[in-house]
């Protein structure tokens, strides 16, 4: 390939969530620039929180996003309860666990199987997949369709869940009700199962990552609803110290703030970082499906992310059957709302990475001011560090290539955008 | 036989909500036996739906074409659902995509009728068009026709069968 300055763009990033481009820019043999083009348009969420009422909360932010509401909703709620010191009833602490498994369940199906398998394969998209592996493609759609059941039966619905509410749920279902699933459950696991073999059969590009991952811990548990902020850079906070560690920023290519380090540099957030940092609290048919695919701690090939997803499904359903087998049915469904002049902070593991929420009240728990800092703004800056090494080392490719496989490395992320994906129209041109 | 009639759209882009108001229309008139469902286009939620059926029936806006409210019939086993009709979507993966995807993995009804009403815009927070809010009664008549017939033709499908198996 010569070294004629040339950008590869690609202006409408296919198979995401949402609507992103990507520009690379090449000169003199060296990779000059990465921009992560996010034109989404601003949705101006924590402004709408401003003036509404506490009790708004939890359904006002599960409109950010269709494919992971439950993210929000329990991360919201645990802030508001946080500023309230209100603390819920075990049995909503296991239903909540078990909401937030389904849409792991859910999100991590759709991004594995139709989503992000197509590209190790090599093929367009999902659909035309389908037709050559057409089990794998059945595998997923049923646990997404699984996902999906239990957030319909402990939320009220799978499209922004209706049941999350501050000091608990709006009702608590007698475990009878929750039995079906059991059922399921098992069968999803076992599905699980094949998906994370037949995923770590796939051929990985090569690629490392050089930023610090950071993901949630707690002892005793792989990360999903609480936990410390921690990092592989030896990072460990509480979510109340979050502002004080990481900055927003606003670049003029990304309608999405991006964010950072307040002492510098990029990290990144996702499956991932948990792995790296939880490894050891996997369940134990998740953890001997980690083994058998050869997953590792110090893994930082991003491209093997789909593999840890894959882990991290069955790892869901097992939690999920953990989760049906311990719920009690408390003997109120939430504790009552106790408003006063506070601020309280809560950080949760979203599908695709570390989700914080915090919030300032009145005395009468109106919101006074929202910061919502989601999994995909803390990765924006990663990728494009990610992007850089990654075309670098590919530059003998042709555009058409080069584009291709950068758009690929870009969707080992899910970064979520908003819920839409659009056709590929890439187009190279020199810089 | 089991049948389900699928309205697709979203209320949000103009005359994108036709399927739905079809849908809705067809909910007190429907014969028994016929499950009225409605989708934002979710093709993997499209298949769940006709996977619980012999007989499948989706009505969903189409790509303008000059003539709004002009109705067209897709029997989707038989024919090619038209390029480009259903492939342009408000809703990004929709009608199309949920035919390619159940045949690729052989989720299809015994029979799939897909009914297009053309629209004349998808702009958002726009009304519906008056030609395609008149569409919504005369869809929903051919659709109810289309349920009888196809109501006709699986019993006489199993009348046959029945001579068939006599000496």
């Amino acid at each position: 390939m010569s070294d004629a300055p040339r950008t590869i763009r690609v202006p409408m990033l296919a198979r995401v969530e949402g609507e992103g481009s990507l520009r690379i820019a090449i000169r003199d043999g060296r990779v000059q620039e990465v921009q992560l083009g996010i034109f989404e348009p601003p949705r101006f969420f924590e402004g709408i929180l401003r003036g509404r009422s506490y009790e708004e909360v939890p359904d006002i932010v599960a409109r950010i996003c269709g494919i992971c509401p439950v993210a929000y909703q329990i991360t919201a709620a645990r802030a508001i309860e946080d500023a309230m010191g209100l603390v819920v009833e075990p049995g909503v602490r296991s239903l909540r666990r078990l909401l937030y498994c389904g849409e792991w369940i859910e999100s991590h199906a759709l991004h594995v199987v139709m989503l992000h398998a197509p590209d190790f394969l090599g093929y367009e998209d999902g659909i035309r997949m389908a037709k050559d592996h057409a089990a794998r493609v059945t595998s997923g759609l049923e646990l997404k369709k699984l996902g999906n059941a239990i957030m319909t039966l402990v939320g009220g619905r799978e499209i922004h869940p209706v049941n999350v509410r501050i000091g608990g749920m709006w009702r608590t279902p007698p475990p009878r009700e929750l039995e079906p699933l059991r059922q399921r459950l098992e069968g999803g696991l076992a599905q699980a199962v094949e998906l994370a073999r037949w995923v770590a059969s796939f051929p990985f590009p090569e690629s490392s990552l050089s930023v610090p991952l950071v993901a949630l811990s707690a002892p005793g548990a792989y990360p999903l609803d609480f936990g410390r902020i921690v990092s592989t850079a030896g990072l460990d906070i509480g979510a109340r110290e979050f502002d004080a560690h990481v900055a927003e920023t606003h670049a003029r290519h990304s309608n999405a703030l991006r964010s950072g380090f307040r002492a510098g540099g990029a990290y990144a957030v996702g499956p991932m970082a948990r792995f790296a940092l939880n490894h050891d609290r996997l369940t134990p048919v998740a953890a001997e499906a980690a083994r058998e695919a050869g997953a590792s701690s110090e893994e930082r090939n991003p491209f093997r992310s789909i593999v840890v997803r894959a882990i991290e499904m069955v790892w869901a359903c097992e939690e999920a059957i953990r989760c049906l087998a311990s719920y009690r049915r408390p003997e109120r469904p939430f504790v009552p709302a106790v408003p006063r002049p506070a601020t309280g902070y809560a950080v949760t593991e979203a599908p695709r990475g570390l989700l914080y929420h915090r919030y300032r009240l009145d005395p009468r728990g109106t919101i006074l001011d929202a910061k919502i800092v989601p999994p995909t703004s803390q990765n924006l800056r990663a990728i494009e560090v990610d992007l850089e090494g990654f075309a670098q080392s590919r530059l003998a490719l042709s555009r058409a290539a080069l584009s291709r496989a950068c758009e690929n490395a870009v969707r080992n992320y899910d970064p979520c955008i908003s819920c839409a994906t659009h056709a590929l129209r890439a187009t190279v041109e020199d810089a | 036989m089991r049948a389900v009639v699928i309205g697709v759209g979203n209320r949000d882009r103009g005359d994108d909500g036709v399927g739905l108001d079809v849908a809705e229309r067809l909910r007190a008139a429907a014969p028994a036996g016929v499950e009225i469902v409605t989708s934002d286009g979710d093709p993997i939620e499209i298949i769940d739906a006709w996977s619980r059926a012999e007989a499948a029936i989706v009505v969903d806006a189409t790509a303008p074409y000059g003539q709004p409210g002009r109705i067209r019939r897709f029997d989707v086993l038989r024919e090619p659902a038209g390029a480009g009709l259903f492939a342009t979507s408000t809703h990004e993966l929709g009608v199309a995509e949920a035919v390619e995807l159940g045949r690729a993995l052989s989720v299809l009804p015994r029979r799939l009728v897909l009914f297009g009403i053309e629209a004349a815009g998808f702009a958002r927070g726009a009304p519906p068009c008056p030609e395609v809010a008149a569409a919504v009664e005369r869809a929903s008549v051919e659709i109810l026709v289309e349920l009888r017939r196809l109501a006709l033709f699986d019993a006489l499908a199993s009348l046959r069968a029945v001579s068939a198996c006599q000496p």
